[in-house]
């Protein structure tokens, strides 16, 4: 059990030169009536024992790999190659420090560099940053980035299709400074443009706009960043990194900020984390941007090599008056979708969305061949979907039947998120799910509704 | 030198990925999706191999310094040893492959540790419930600032009590994360002996104060002797007194942040609990509270009814969701493994050495060097070169590159800002003696080679990928992807 | 270090050269060796009214940045554009080619109340 060196010779060394007779000397200024009072926890055991015993709760869990997983909102099911998982899990990456001394970091940071670099491949723009928390935090990020980027701007337009626990992170973070959030409607499952219309107005500093949405429905966001643009306000889209090897990039629709949860990008599902946000943006926006970048550089020789840079935005420097509070990234979950990404590659990435497509298409035309089943919304979606539930069955039970009889993770009852429709099932289906799954699942489906 | 981008290594057609098969139809993207919604040019990612990607990365990863190839006496990181255990049981597929929004029937044994640890950092820290939703110290500052803003708002004291007062030792996420709750931020000097001034802080405690924000032991490493008084004036007030976990390394199973008086504590996993920082993340937050502050915190929590455990989202005081699902569990896993290894018998002679190790070092180095705080030093301490800048030209951070040089990681430089030319050491109980023998040879060396040839340290540092960057560059024309070059 | 006699100073390191109605600001000799190498210069907007000693903009080296505070009230009416790509004018050249901005005067008396050359360095630049 012991993490602790130090043999009853080094103690006595210690004490000895230190000069004095017990560690209790040492600690001498702590008022007595709170030193060393009883904690209620066990003495401790080999690993070997612990292990035995997390083991143990490992497997009273059911895992994705016995559980066949039709379950996304935010968190996808692909495919993690080996080399991910083996080469981040290096320990010269995952024990090393954060990169503020460059010539002991230059591996972290030439990984970050490249991880930037791919970002702003994917969603078309010029900057990214070094990584944010996770997809929920990434966008109350940029919220903040908006009005902090525009004087006198506080209303943050929030589509009412943006994943609802994103809307939750938002709320939570701008629920203390000076900032109007406001809900745009929805119809048939994608943000209202007519509505959006009257809603824009010269206080507002940008909107946050997701596609594919928290439904699955693409959104056209084009229209949308022109009609803010008009305005002199900003769009943020928020993205599924996947997504993009098929759909229009944040560029393209006219972003001037893209977030999103950056999991799909290699990273195991690990009941919700850790992953990482990403964030990019454009040249402009560049010196608003939260958290760490990193830049290339050249050392007194000459040699290439890169820094942490920009670093006068950050709390370290700036205190309360930096851009963010954050001060890590989440630079190892970075790495793993920086390999990720160069394993795909050009094809990959391409390849991969395009059997997002296929399979989810060809799971949504089967469920809806069961009576019953109907598509909730007519838009186009990439690989998750809404369906509609017309037996009178709750998507809760359904859910659970399909755990508890067929051994699957059979989707979502949206209602269980908060967002109303209590005959709505959210279905996810990627790459990774093979015909004969998707054909039980939709099996199961019909003996569960 | 290996230099080369993973884009330069790119070329048409090379691949490394492999998909799943498919019997089914194969349709195109054409039939589903109108192409005023597509993409038109491919994202340009590498075209590499397997063994590019393969050589690429490893020989990245050993430009590094990392725990388990350095000495990293980084002050306030708490850079210990980080044990393998954590990453074998934190990769179980029974906790890396479950998904966050399948049913709680089906996570039993994964809600049960989560529901432990939360007991186990609440018995370490003296607080009555914790949430372990933030995925970092700052996430976790920010977490606990909103709920004394609405712990306060709920009393009807919100819209009066606008300020937080921190010490000018603090970090600088303290601040930064309280701004950010809508705090006004008044800061206040510290005494002589480095610790919170009495005087000031009574000066500017009123009822606009919502928070005093410090760490215990200091940023100075020196325990604040006086706490019991702080907390009373602080609660007198009628403010709340929070705690950065930074420095909790050397109380474990000594004193507890909740006996000191805090109201609200953060604490890093990937600094007291073992947990790997990662080359800069992912960490975790935990946030601890007393019962007064328990109905504010983030939904879902974790509760336990018989024997069952469940995610509870309707809380409605509380503040809301801090991170999208439930924090980075798989850090807190480790910490977790980490915690009951050791044990509370285990954890204590973790501090007692944290504390032993750091005045080992500062004893053997404070006849050659100005340690200006000593007294109370617990886990870390600090040496000024200030007299070193002056006479010899040579600053904390050229000590840093020598340091560098030797294959050890320097100690954090230049904080806490009310030292000047500060070196802020913190060993860790995990390192042998031997390992601090050889620092302090070193770091006798150092003191020799300025007397010798002080314009040595410039050059710094010799045996390392690069030498010195040029910062400014950087800053100054940013290249900050691979298109910028040229 | 150099301290112009013709203009004047503030506490705050700033300096300002008044010409009629209008005058230039910047920063002083002093100020832009405490805080090194510029890398970049956040500049006002040219028609925003301050107020003196209201931060107006920032003035970034690699490790710190520092606000910039209006010496007097006024209406910025321009900014020194050369900063965008030659941040480093404030280094070589901080009283005529690294100006940060220009503005008009509201009140005019208030210059009588900022430092002399002889009073800021003696007590401030130190």
């Amino acid at each position: 059990m012991d993490y602790v060196p130090a043999s009853d010779n080094d103690i006595k060394h210690i004490l000895d030169t230190i000069g004095v007779s017990s560690v209790d000397c040492l600690l001498n200024m702590i008022p007595e009536k709170i030193l060393r009072k009883p904690v209620d926890m066990p003495d401790g055991m080999s690993e070997h024992d612990a292990a035995k015993q997390l083991k143990k709760m490992a497997c009273a869990n059911h895992d994705i790999d016995r559980y066949p997983c039709f379950i996304g909102a935010g968190a996808y099911d692909h495919i993690v190659p080996a080399v991910v998982r083996s080469i981040a899990g290096r320990s010269e990456f995952a024990t090393a420090y954060t990169p503020y001394q460059p010539e002991a970091s230059q591996g972290t940071l030439q990984a970050i560099f490249e991880y930037q670099s791919m970002i702003c491949e994917l969603t078309g723009l010029a900057v990214s940053n070094a990584s944010l928390y996770d997809g929920g935090s990434a966008c109350a990020e940029a919220a903040l980035m908006m009005i902090n980027s525009a004087r006198n701007k506080n209303r943050i337009l929030v589509s009412q299709t943006l994943h609802p626990f994103y809307k939750a992170v938002i709320k939570t973070y701008l629920q203390n400074i000076d900032a109007q959030v406001v809900a745009v409607p929805a119809k048939n499952g994608v943000t209202d443009l007519d509505r959006l219309d009257g809603m824009i107005d010269d206080s507002t500093a940008g909107i946050i706009i997701q596609s594919p949405n928290f439904f699955g429905c693409i959104e056209d966001i084009k229209p949308v960043s022109e009609k803010i643009h008009r305005a002199g306000g900003l769009t943020a889209m928020v993205c599924n990194p996947i997504s993009l090897g098929v759909l229009a990039s944040p560029a393209e629709c006219g972003a001037d900020i893209a977030v999103g949860e950056g999991q799909p990008l290699g990273i195991d599902l690990s009941y919700g984390g850790p992953y990482f946000g990403f964030m990019a943006t454009t040249k402009q926006l560049m010196r608003k941007m939260p958290g760490r970048i990193v830049g290339m550089t050249s050392d007194h020789h000459g040699s290439r090599c890169y820094v942490l840079t920009l670093q006068a935005r950050e709390q370290h420097i700036r205190r309360e008056k930096a851009t963010s509070n954050i001060c890590t990234n989440q630079a190892l979950m970075a790495l793993q979708g920086c390999i990720y990404m160069a394993w795909l590659g050009k094809n990959g990435l391409r390849q991969i969305a395009t059997q997002n497509v296929i399979r989810a298409h060809y799971a949504q035309e089967q469920a809806c061949s069961v009576k019953g089943v109907s598509l909730m919304y007519t838009a186009p979606f990439f690989n998750e979907f809404c369906l509609k539930i017309d037996t009178g069955a709750k998507p809760a039970d359904i859910v659970a039947a399909m755990h508890d009889k067929h051994g699957l993770l059979g989707g979502i009852a949206i209602e269980s998120m908060g967002s109303g429709m209590p005959d709505g099932l959210l279905v996810c289906v990627t790459e990774k799910r093979s015909r004969e799954e998707i054909d039980l699942w939709v099996d199961a489906l019909r003996k569960s509704i | 030198m290996y230099e080369k981008l993973i884009a330069e290594l790119s070329s048409p057609g090379r691949n490394a990925f492999s998909l799943t098969a498919w019997n089914g139809e194969e349709t195109s993207v054409g039939q589903y999706i109108p192409e005023n919604l597509l993409r038109t040019e491919p994202a340009k990612l590498p075209e590499v191999s397997k063994i590019d990607i393969v050589r690429h990365f490893t020989r990245l990863s050993q430009k590094n310094f990392s725990i388990d190839t350095n000495f990293y006496p980084l002050g306030s990181c708490t850079m210990k040893y980080n044990p393998k255990i954590n990453e074998e049981t934190a990769r179980l597929a029974g906790f890396a492959h479950t998904h966050p929004l399948q049913p709680a029937s089906s996570v039993q044994g994964l809600l049960k540790l989560l529901y432990c640890m939360e007991r186990s950092l609440s018995a370490l820290c003296g607080m009555d419930a914790f949430t372990l939703q933030p995925a970092a110290g700052a996430h976790g500052e920010l977490t606990g600032m909103m709920l004394i803003k609405a712990y306060h708002t709920k009393k009807g004291d919100g819209v009066s009590r606008t300020q937080v007062i921190v010490p000018d030792s603090s970090h600088g996420t303290n601040p930064s994360s309280a701004h950010l709750a809508g705090y006004e931020i008044i800061t206040i000097p510290s005494d002589d002996r480095g610790m919170v001034d009495l005087d000031a802080l009574k000066a500017n405690l009123s009822s606009r104060t919502a928070a005093f924000m410090m760490t215990n032991p200091n940023t100075l490493g020196v325990f604040e002797k006086n706490i019991l008084e702080v907390a009373d004036m602080v609660h007198k007030a009628g403010a709340l007194l929070y705690y950065d976990g930074a420095n909790l390394n050397p109380l474990l199973g000594i004193c507890r942040p909740g006996d000191m008086g805090f109201d609200v504590v953060h604490v890093n996993l990937h600094k007291t609990f073992s947990t790997p920082h990662g080359g800069g993340g992912p960490g975790s937050g935990p946030v601890g509270v007393k019962s007064i502050l328990e109905p504010f915190l983030p939904i879902p929590r974790i509760t336990k009814n018989n024997d069952t455990f469940l995610l509870n989202g309707y809380c409605p005081d509380s503040i809301g969701k801090v991170s999208a699902f439930y924090g980075n569990i798989g850090i807190i896993i480790r910490a977790y493994a980490y915690i009951i290894i050791n044990g509370i018998n285990g954890l204590t002679r973790v501090s007692e050495l944290a504390v032993l190790n750091a005045n080992y070092l500062m004893s053997r180095l404070a006849g050659s060097f100005n340690v200006p705080y000593k007294e109370g030093v617990m886990h870390e301490f600090v040496i000024s070169l200030k007299k070193e800048a002056q006479t010899y030209g040579v600053r904390a951070m050229d000590v840093a590159k020598w340091l560098i040089d030797n294959d050890i990681h320097p100690p954090t430089v230049y904080f806490p800002l009310i030292v000047e030319e500060a070196l802020m050491i913190e060993p860790t109980e995990t390192e042998t003696i031997d390992t601090l023998d050889e620092f302090i040879e070193h770091m006798m060396a150092v003191k020799d080679t300025m007397r010798g040839d002080p314009s040595l340290f410039h050059e710094l540092p010799r045996t390392t990928e690069i030498c010195r960057p040029d910062e400014v560059q950087a800053a100054r024309n940013p290249i900050l992807t691979w298109h910028d070059r040229n | 270090m150099r301290f112009p006699e013709t203009l004047r100073y503030t506490p705050s390191h700033e300096w300002i050269e008044v010409t009629g109605k209008k005058a230039r600001v910047g920063i002083t000799d002093f100020a832009q060796k405490e805080l090194g190498d510029i890398v970049f210069v956040e500049l006002p907007e040219a028609g925003r009214t301050v107020k003196a000693q209201q931060a107006c903009c920032v003035v970034e080296s690699v490790k710190t940045a520092s606000d910039i505070y209006s010496p007097v009230d006024g209406t910025i009416t321009a900014v020194n554009a050369d900063l965008d790509k030659k941040p480093e004018l404030i280094n070589e050249d901080c009283y005529a080619k690294g100006w940060i901005f220009e503005i008009e005067l509201t009140n005019p008396a208030q210059i009588d109340n900022l430092l002399t050359a002889k009073s800021y360095s003696e007590s401030y630049a130190t």
